[in-house]
Formats: C-alpha cells, sequence, structure tokens
C-alpha cells in the first residue's frame, strides 16, 4: 500500500446557513490522481481551497503527508509552499514577466538564488516549450500560455500535491488541449493531483478515480468508465444527462 | 502583385482628410476669436494701464528676478525633501491603514485619524499651527527653523492625502492576486511587498503625481512663517517698490517648475490608458 499524501477526514464548511462541504473524506495517495466532477456550487472549488487552507473548516481534518495541517499551531505559509494551486482565472502577477512570476516562490519563500532558480525555470520553459516567453508579460501571452505558465509556477516548487481548479475554464477547445497535455505530462512524471474540471474526456484520461460532488457530498466515487457509464445515483445521472444536453460529453 | 489601393480607399482617405482640414479650420477660428475677445475685454477695461503698470512692468520683472529667483532655489529643495518624506510617510500609513494583523490594530486607528485630520485641515492653519505653535512650546532641543517647520507641515498635510491615493489602490488591486501570492506560500508581508504594491503604485502614478505637483506649488505657502522662498523675496521687493511685478515673476517661475511634472503625468496617464484599450479592459 502507498502511503497517503493528502488525507481529508470528515471536512465540514458552511458559509452562514449554507453547507458547502458535508462530511467529505477522501484520501490522495503519492503519485495518485483524482478528479473532482459535479455542477458548479456542488463545492469543489471550496474543497480545494480548504485543503491549501485559503479558506477555513469548520469541523474535520485535513492531513498532508502525514501531517495534520488543520491543527492551530500550524503555520499556513509553510503549508501552501507545499502545496500547488492552479485557478480558473490564471492569476499571474501581470508586473512580471513570465521568468519573474515563475521564480519568485522559490526565491521568496524557498530561498533559492537568483541564478539556480531561473537556471530551473528556463529548463523548465524549454521542456514545455515556452522558453521564447520567458521575457514576456503576460498581458501578451495567450489564455492557454498563461494557464501553462501558471502551472509552470506552481511545480517548479515541487509540491507534495498540485491543485488544479477548473483550469480551462476560462479557455477556447484548442487552448484548453494545450494545458491538457500538460497536465498529462505532470501525471506521467508523478505527480499528485487532485483536479476540479468539467473536462469529461480529460477526467477519462487522467483520473485513478473520480468523485461526484453534490450539494457538498461526495455522493459517488469510481473510475472514469463506471462513472460515465453506470451512474448509480439520481443525481449522476442527471448531472451527466445535463452536460450532454449542453453537448459537454 | 503590386497592392492597389482600392477606388473605395482613395475615397475614404479623401473623405477622412477633408473632415480633418475642415477641423483645423475650425479650431484656429475660434482660438482667434476667443483670444480677441479677451485682448479686447482686458486691454478696454477703464484700469488696464494701472494693472498693467503694478503687474507687468518689465522694469520691475528685470530688477526683481534674481532675487526672486534665488528664493526660488529654497523652494527647490523645500519640494525635493518634502516629496520625499511625503512618499515614504504616506506609503507607511497606507500600508499601516489595510494591514489586517492585530497587533497593529492601534497604529491602524492612528493612522485613520491621521488621515482624517489632516485632509480636513487648511495647510495655511497647519502652518501656523506648527510653524509658531512648536516653537512656542520652547523645548530647546526643536529647532525654531522656519524652513524646517514649514517643510514638517507641508509633509503632515501632504503625507495625508498621499496615504488615501496609495490605499486605494492597494484596495484597486484583484483580490485574486492576494490569493494567488499566498498560495505559493508568500507570507501577507511578502505578498503586500511583491504583489500587490508594485499593482497598486502602478495605477495610481498619475493621482499621486498630481498630489506632488500640488505640493510643488505649495511650498510657496512657507513664506508665511517668514522663510525668505521666491514669494517671500517678491514680498521684499513688492515692499519697496509698491510694484507687484514681482510676484507675478515668482508665480510665473512656479509654473515653470511644475509643467514638467504635471507633463510627464499626462503622457503616464496617456500610456496607461492606452495600454488598457489595448488589453480590452475599458
Amino acid at each position: 500500500m502507498t502511503k497517503s499524501m493528502l488525507e481529508v477526514k470528515n471536512l465540514r464548511k458552511s458559509y452562514g446557513p449554507d453547507l458547502v462541504l458535508h462530511d467529505i473524506s477522501v484520501a490522495l495517495a503519492e503519485h495518485e490522481v483524482k478528479v473532482l466532477v459535479g455542477a458548479s456550487g456542488s463545492g469543489k472549488s471550496t474543497l480545494l481551497r480548504a485543503i491549501n487552507l485559503l479558506e477555513g473548516i469548520d469541523d474535520g481534518q485535513i492531513l498532508l503527508d502525514g501531517q495534520d495541517i488543520t491543527a492551530v499551531k500550524v503555520n499556513p505559509d509553510e503549508i501552501r509552499s507545499q502545496i500547488g494551486s492552479v485557478f480558473q482565472s490564471f492569476n499571474l502577477f501581470p508586473h512580471l514577466n513570465v521568468l519573474q512570476n515563475i521564480t519568485l516562490a522559490p526565491r521568496k519563500v524557498h530561498g533559492v538564488s537568483k541564478e539556480e532558480s531561473e537556471a530551473n525555470a528556463m529548463q523548465m520553459l524549454e521542456r514545455f516549450g515556452l522558453v521564447d516567453k520567458a521575457k514576456q508579460y503576460p498581458d501578451l501571452l495567450s489564455g492557454g500560455q498563461q494557464q501553462r505558465v501558471a502551472i509552470l509556477r506552481a511545480v517548479i516548487t515541487k509540491p507534495k500535491v498540485l491543485l488544479l481548479d477548473e483550469v480551462t475554464s476560462a479557455l477556447d477547445p484548442i487552448l484548453i488541449a494545450e494545458v491538457l497535455a500538460l497536465i498529462s505530462e505532470l501525471k506521467a512524471e508523478g505527480m499528485t493531483m487532485m483536479i476540479a474540471t468539467h473536462e469529461m474526456g480529460f477526467a477519462k484520461r487522467v483520473a485513478d478515480q473520480v468523485l461526484f460532488l453534490h450539494r457538498g457530498q461526495i455522493v459517488e466515487a469510481g473510475s472514469a468508465k463506471e462513472i460515465l457509464e453506470d451512474p448509480k445515483t439520481m443525481e449522476l445521472q442527471n448531472f451527466l444527462s445535463a452536460l450532454r444536453e449542453a453537448g459537454r460529453l | 502583385m503590386t497592392y492597389q489601393p482600392s477606388p473605395l480607399r482613395l475615397q475614404r482617405e479623401a473623405a477622412r482628410r477633408r473632415v480633418s482640414r475642415q477641423s483645423t479650420l475650425v479650431a484656429l477660428i475660434s482660438t482667434v476669436a476667443i483670444a480677441s475677445v479677451l485682448v479686447i475685454v482686458v486691454t478696454g477695461a477703464p484700469g488696464f494701464k494701472l494693472v498693467r503698470q503694478s503687474f507687468f512692468s518689465w522694469h520691475y520683472a528685470v530688477s526683481a528676478f534674481p532675487h526672486v529667483l534665488s528664493g526660488l532655489w529654497l523652494n527647490l529643495r523645500v519640494m525635493v525633501i518634502a516629496e520625499i518624506f511625503v512618499l515614504i510617510l504616506g506609503l507607511l500609513i497606507a500600508l499601516a491603514r489595510t494591514s489586517h494583523s492585530p497587533i497593529l490594530y492601534p497604529i491602524r486607528l492612528m493612522a485613520t485619524i491621521y488621515t482624517d485630520i489632516f485632509r480636513g485641515l487648511p495647510l495655511l492653519l497647519v502652518l501656523f499651527l506648527v510653524g509658531l505653535g512648536v516653537p512656542g512650546l520652547q523645548i530647546s532641543w526643536i529647532t525654531n527653523s522656519a524652513v524646517v517647520l514649514g517643510t514638517t507641515s507641508l509633509v503632515l498635510t501632504y503625507s495625508a492625502y498621499v496615504a488615501e491615493v496609495i490605499r486605494a489602490g492597494i484596495e484597486a488591486v484583484n483580490p485574486a492576486q492576494r490569493m494567488a501570492g499566498r498560495a505559493l506560500g508568500l507570507t501577507q508581508s511578502q505578498t503586500q511587498r511583491y504583489v500587490i504594491l508594485p499593482q497598486a503604485l502602478r495605477k495610481v502614478a498619475p493621482p499621486l503625481l498630481n498630489d506632488l505637483v500640488s505640493l510643488q506649488k505649495d511650498s510657496g505657502l512657507i513664506s508665511v512663517l517668514g522663510a525668505i522662498d521666491a514669494i517671500r523675496s517678491a514680498g521684499i521687493e513688492t515692499a519697496q517698490s509698491f510694484n507687484f511685478t514681482p510676484y507675478v515673476v515668482a508665480g510665473a517661475l512656479f509654473v515653470a517648475l511644475t509643467i514638467p511634472l504635471t507633463r510627464f503625468t499626462d503622457w503616464l496617464t496617456r500610456k496607461q490608458d492606452r495600454a488598457r484599450v489595448q488589453q480590452g479592459q475599458w
């Protein structure tokens, strides 16, 4: 049995009277990729934000590599430096060029020298075909390029877990493909990932397990094939037929 | 194959040229008309001759110029020193006001009260309070220098304005930027320094420079405390000749001094507007 890199136990979270996460338990083994699917508002993003401590929780526990990161004495900055996060809206820093965006965290958080972090970043940009963009500012890049840079920015510090929150939702189909190719490559390298997405085709390709969230609960879990072809609950059936109607499946 | 502009294009361009010629002509006529009206009204005024003698006398302008200019050297130094302190203090106050740390609560409160008071107090009153009140305390190690106390008053007042401008800039940065910074593991203050502030200052550079232009001009007010600056020098000349031309000379010099910064501000604003339009954020 491989070790659990991330373990969420009985997580509960509400915004005022709205219960957004309802007793969520999920474990992510090292090198495992889990994909969260579900309608908007089902709690996918909240779960990811709770994991990297951008969102407080009401009850439950989150363990990262065996350490309880929801304990009171934990320094959240230190935990976040071990978790990579990528958002729907890229959130690159517009005043920094691509290279500066990628090297900011290694230099300021992990204490890597400027020369070394830049060499690492250039190597990475080279590998993913973005080396000619190193000195450009985010505004001049396509959405797909921006998102790929955002992903590289998140993985250059070798996080224990990478959280991807709807990273393709703001992109058109051609740009989506290049971002998904990058994520597939990260999976091949063994990155442990939790991915919230609407792209069911992509879920099929990379997911070791797919979790279907509905109103803050994990209603069904299984392989992508099981989830797509043999939905057991009414909620999942409804969700899939809605996707099919929208031409997203 | 060489490109032959289509008749359609040539027609369009000719029409555009026509419109632009017309606009130039209209602008020219309107300028001449308004200028003539102004000249006629002013020169036709019954007291025009007297006003010209007492405010625009070439003779007095020439004789006062060296004195006023040497006074301006003091204004120039006051401006530069005050600008440096205003930017530093304004930045610190803005940071204090936008911080969320509980330990800084009293500082945040003080910063709020400070900006409220000094944005509301007329500068002239601050000058009197600091310039005359502080020496009145008779504390031996505090200077009585009108220049130092006058500059301090300028710094106190303008820091409050500048702090508010910078704070507005900090609050105008998309909160997602802060989230992205924190998600990378940057601490609160690292995020502020490397992610938020650079964007905030860029956003507010034009209004910030505008405040500095205003500060440059108001440096002339330290003359009320007796500092021998351009205004005061002009006053001394005037007292000897009963001719107000030296004041006009001082005014012209102040305008000349602020014009470069004003033009620079305009240029920066236009550049930022263009960038925004190009990015489709208009």
